[in-house]
């Protein structure tokens, strides 16, 4: 009895017990869930706006779009760069079951190699699965026919076709076009300078030269993106948004593809540079620098080999002679000089030096000779230009004197780089006293005006530059800026490119000019001119005026090998000239290296050039 | 009038035959239904996931109707043996015990494999509120000694395996019955300083590299967010971008392009949070509450002592889980591989929630006998 009161007694006090502690846990388990609510009121509501970016940047991520880069044509409209497809067989490895068998079959189809094989393998094994694979890039037409025909048989194999560059021409416009490669790390550096390395996320080519690279910007164009939601491994779910890549710019170019072609054709094997310029704008027709090489070589990255033939070819290929060919400029600058010496009063038109067939100093017995034995006899600065009398220009030389012959052939745009629009370009050397004492810490003699008067020793010029020269002459002292671009046009819109001219030698006497001009006509019309043989038969009227260059072949030859030195020690054939010879529509320069006489091998070269210019009216609309 | 003074249990009329209680099912039957909704969505719509984790449901309402038939006096005299049995499966785990993550978990019967720590999950408690309750409460000192000792043996078995977040649920809820049973507040407080002073011990002694990485990646999930702060990042990037009312059902950016880890299993709690917003999560953890609340209720009107501590410990024990795996998906505690209850995809796990309530229920239904005494 007592021992079950004891314990009914301990049943009610247990129970209280029992039931206290049970609030004391709910009062906890209210507590606890007080405090995840608290903490979900902080993620979901006062961090909201913080998690939902978040988490928006997790899912959702951008895939530039490269821009189609703009086409380069000629002055007709046909096509110099232009954009082809190009195929690549191309394997998405989850997509197919047995990748080995599948290789196998592809290979019994078309040839592809152990090394394709190899590194197709290789980059299976570092790349998503469900990432399109390259295991055989450029196809040619045979090829995408074939895989095409059977592409039913592989599931997960594609064919896919992307845009690349392509010069039809080959090797034709190299050296004005330039070319387009890889991007590399110092590309990367560059854009990053100019600030434009996100637009080339999706680009994988660059302009590298010439017009390729000045004009890269425009002919560019503006990345394009894709938004796409993706997954946790990067797998593109679906896209959201897309704003359209814009092309580059295309670009209408003032070069002619017919003076081109002749322009190659004349120089053959030789080498050499021809640049024909509109003297009105400034407009090149034609560009071209000989041996030239195929640019589609680069745009997937030439071979080691390919470019060590190219590198080491005793031709000089790579070197774009129009821009960078340093010649002495010869006789083709005695217009220039006998200008000199009229603007300034120094000789009169009728002035008349006899020419013994030599020039001595005074005080000196040594002898500059004339390139003609016995001399011209008397000459005026008709028949000095027209015959090229050497002794007629040393002692013009030595009487005007190394400073104003400097300054004035500056203005001719001698020893300075042209701005044509392209970055290969040499600024060649117009001497000067101070130029002498800088180079090689000596005064300048008058032994060195000598030479220099008929455009020897110190005085070098590249192509352009002498074509350009030419400009200025017939333009009474205008400088055109030359350039080989001459529209740029996007969709909707295009602008002209044109520098305009410029001042640049002031007229004294404006006969003088015409004198000098006339003497030009003169050097390809009279029965004594040394370009009258060239041009005896020509059906148009031009001026000009022959060079001959002793040797000194282009400055960056330094080393030829034993063998060929004495052909690369034959004299530079020269030649200027401009048409027709009232209101002239055209100068241009011929350079031939180590062929003979300016007269004989040039002059000839530029009457072809002519022919051409007049028969097909390459720049007759204008 | 005569009927309003019918005991509760015959009001239920037939499922009182069954030895369900009403109230505790439908707060069962609501959280799971949610849960599969949830699943769902975060097993990107697998409908062999669904299919299997509808058959464990069942198998696990099953067990749970089955133990509610078994009298909690049965209960009680079977408690020690299961304890007894419970402990030789942890000493054959760590003997014969199969590799799985690299920590030894599973015995292989043969047929299946099994985890002894999900029997522990019951007998522990009920092998302790078995023993405390043989004599009158509070308990006496050297009941609460074996009590304890009762309680860390497995615990320190579990441990070595090793699986530091389930032995320690489980001497939790070993401690629940001393606490339940009024363990004097004197004794808390000293326990929870000699634990608070075993604390060091155990981080330089006790725990793994990867555990202790677990706990600094806790500390600051950012420094590491490609390494192990991973998970808890983009499951907090899941739960806040879900806002006040989500981003709707199967629309989780996180969840169903599988930025969020475990998704289906652990961190389902995020995809929860991130598709349904606050208003899902508070609905959920209502539900939760009701189902706590009512086997605190159950606790209390229970009509003998070792019933009482068997359903307050189970209860809060449930308790627990829910508050571990949300308070480690939401960044409050280090991450341990604690599922969500009754609502994560996997099987052992619910299988023995279900039969702690199967005991619930025959602790709730099983008083008339008692009543009518």
């Amino acid at each position: 009895m007592l021992k079950k009161r004891v314990a009914m007694q301990d049943i009610a006090a247990e129970t209280r017990l029992f039931n206290s502690r049970a609030v004391v846990a709910i009062l906890v388990v209210c507590l606890l869930f007080t405090t995840i609510l608290i903490n979900m009121y902080n993620l979901q509501v006062r961090s909201y706006q913080d998690y939902q970016i978040r988490s928006e940047g997790n899912r959702i991520k951008v895939l530039p779009l490269a821009p189609n880069r703009g086409l380069i044509s000629d002055r007709n409209g046909i096509l110099l760069a232009e954009n082809k497809p190009v195929f690549s067989l191309e394997l998405v490895p989850e997509q197919i079951d047995d990748i080995q068998t599948t290789l196998d079959s592809l290979a019994e189809l078309i040839e592809i190699s152990d090394q394709q094989q190899q590194e197709f393998l290789q980059q299976v094994r570092h790349q998503r699965r469900f990432n399109s694979i390259a295991l055989k890039e450029r196809l040619d037409e045979q090829e995408v026919a074939v895989i095409s025909v059977n592409l039913h048989r592989f599931p997960g194999v594609t064919v896919e076709a992307r845009l690349s560059r392509h010069y039809p021409f080959g090797d034709l416009f190299t050296h004005a076009l330039g070319y387009i490669g890889k991007i590399n790390t110092d590309d990367l550096r560059r854009l990053d300078e100019q600030g434009q390395l996100a637009n080339y996320a999706a680009s994988r080519e660059i302009g590298k030269l010439g017009l390729e690279r000045y004009y890269e910007t425009e002919l560019h164009g503006t990345m394009g993106f894709q938004e796409v939601e993706v997954n946790n491994r990067g797998r593109v779910i679906r896209v959201l948004r897309s704003v359209a890549a814009s092309s580059g710019k295309n670009i209408k170019l003032s070069l002619d593809v017919g003076l081109q072609l002749t322009a190659q054709q004349t120089l053959s094997q030789h080498r050499g540079a021809i640049v024909a310029m509109d003297p009105r704008d400034g407009a090149v027709l034609a560009f071209y620098s000989n041996p030239s090489y195929d640019p589609n070589l680069f745009v997937h990255g030439i071979s080691s080999t390919n470019y060590n033939a190219l590198l080491h070819s005793p031709d000089r290929p790579l070197i774009n002679r129009a821009t960078q060919g340093i010649y002495p400029p010869a006789s083709t600058i005695k217009p220039l000089m006998a200008l000199l010496g009229l603007e300034t009063n120094t000789v009169q038109p009728d002035t008349r030096v006899w020419d013994p067939g030599y020039f001595t100093l005074p005080n000196s017995d040594h002898r500059f000779r004339d390139w003609k034995r016995g001399g011209h006899g008397w000459v005026d600065v008709y028949s000095a230009v027209a015959q090229s009398c050497d002794i007629y220009f040393y002692d013009l030389g030595i009487k005007l004197g190394i400073d104003r012959i400097s300054d004035y052939m500056r203005q001719f745009g001698f020893g300075e780089r042209t701005g044509i629009d392209i970055h290969e370009e040499a600024s060649a050397n117009m001497p000067s006293r101070g130029w002498k004492r800088a180079r090689y810490n000596q005064p300048w003699y008058p032994g060195d005006t000598v030479p220099l008067s008929i455009g020897q020793s110190f005085w070098t010029a590249t192509p352009l530059q002498l074509a350009l020269s030419t400009a200025v002459l017939v333009n009474k002292g205008l400088l055109p800026t030359p350039h080989m671009a001459a529209e740029l046009s996007s969709e909707n819109s295009s602008e002209l490119v044109d520098p305009g001219l410029r001042p640049s030698v002031n007229v004294v006497d404006e006969d003088n000019w015409r004198v000098i001009t006339d003497t030009m006509v003169q050097t390809v019309a009279t029965l004594k001119g040394t370009a009258h043989p060239a041009f005896k038969t020509a059906d148009f009227s031009s001026g000009g005026k022959t060079g001959t260059a002793q040797v000194v072949a282009i400055a960056q030859d330094a080393k030829y090998d034993a063998k060929s030195l004495d052909e690369r020690h034959r004299d530079n054939a020269m030649y200027i000239g401009y048409a027709p010879a009232e209101n002239p529509t055209v100068v241009f320069a011929v350079a031939v290296e180590n062929t003979g006489g300016g007269s004989s091998v040039a002059a000839p070269i530029g009457r072809q050039l002519l022919d051409y210019y007049f028969s097909a009216g390459v720049n007759a609309n204008e | 009038m005569n009927n309003s003074m019918v005991h509760p249990a015959q009001r239920s009329g037939r499922l009182a035959a069954f030895h369900i209680d009403l109230p505790l099912l439908l707060g069962l039957l609501t959280l799971l239904g949610f849960g599969l909704v949830i699943l769902f969505s975060a097993t990107g719509q697998s409908e062999a996931m669904m299919k299997a984790q509808i058959i464990r449901l069942g198998v696990a309402l099953a067990v749970m109707v089955g133990i509610a038939q078994v009298s909690p006096q049965t209960i009680r005299r079977w408690a020690i043996a299961l304890f007894g049995v419970g402990l030789l499966m942890l000493v054959a785990v760590l003997l014969f015990g199969y590799v799985g993550k690299g920590a030894q978990r599973w015995l292989d019967l043969g047929f299946m494999k099994f985890q002894p720590s999900e029997i522990m999950k019951l007998a522990v408690p009920m092998a302790v509120a078995w023993f405390i309750a043989a004599d009158n409460l509070p308990p006496r000192i050297w009941r609460l000694v074996v009590g304890f000792i009762m309680c860390a043996v497995p615990t320190l078995l579990i441990a070595k395996q090793p699986d530091l977040g389930t032995s320690l649920l489980i001497a939790m809820s070993g401690v629940f019955v001393l606490f339940l049973a009024g363990m004097s507040w004197r004794l808390i407080s000293v326990i929870g300083v000699l634990v608070s002073a075993f604390a060091p011990v155990m981080w330089f002694f006790l725990m793994h590299d990867y555990q202790r990485q677990r706990v600094l990646t806790f500390l600051n999930p950012e420094t590491d967010p490609l390494g192990s702060g991973y998970h808890i990042i983009q499951s907090k990037i899941a739960i806040g971008s879900g806002g006040v009312d989500g981003k709707g059902w199967l629309q989780g950016t996180q969840s169903q392009l599988e930025f969020l880890p475990e998704r289906h299993t652990d961190f389902i709690f995020a995809v929860l949070s991130e598709e349904f917003g606050l208003i899902g999560v508070i609905l959920l953890l209502a539900i939760y509450f009701f189902i706590i609340a009512r086997g605190l209720i159950i606790a209390s009107q229970a009509q003998d002592n070792f019933s009482k501590l068997v359903a307050g410990s189970f209860t809060l024990t449930f308790f627990v889980y829910v508050f571990v795996n949300i308070g480690m998906v939401s960044g409050l505690l280090p991450v341990v591989g604690v599922p969500l209850p009754l609502v994560s995809y996997g099987g052992t796990s619910m299988v023995t929630l279900m039969a702690a309530f199967g005991v619930l229920m025959s602790v709730s239904t099983h008083k008339r006998m008692l009543a009518n005494v």
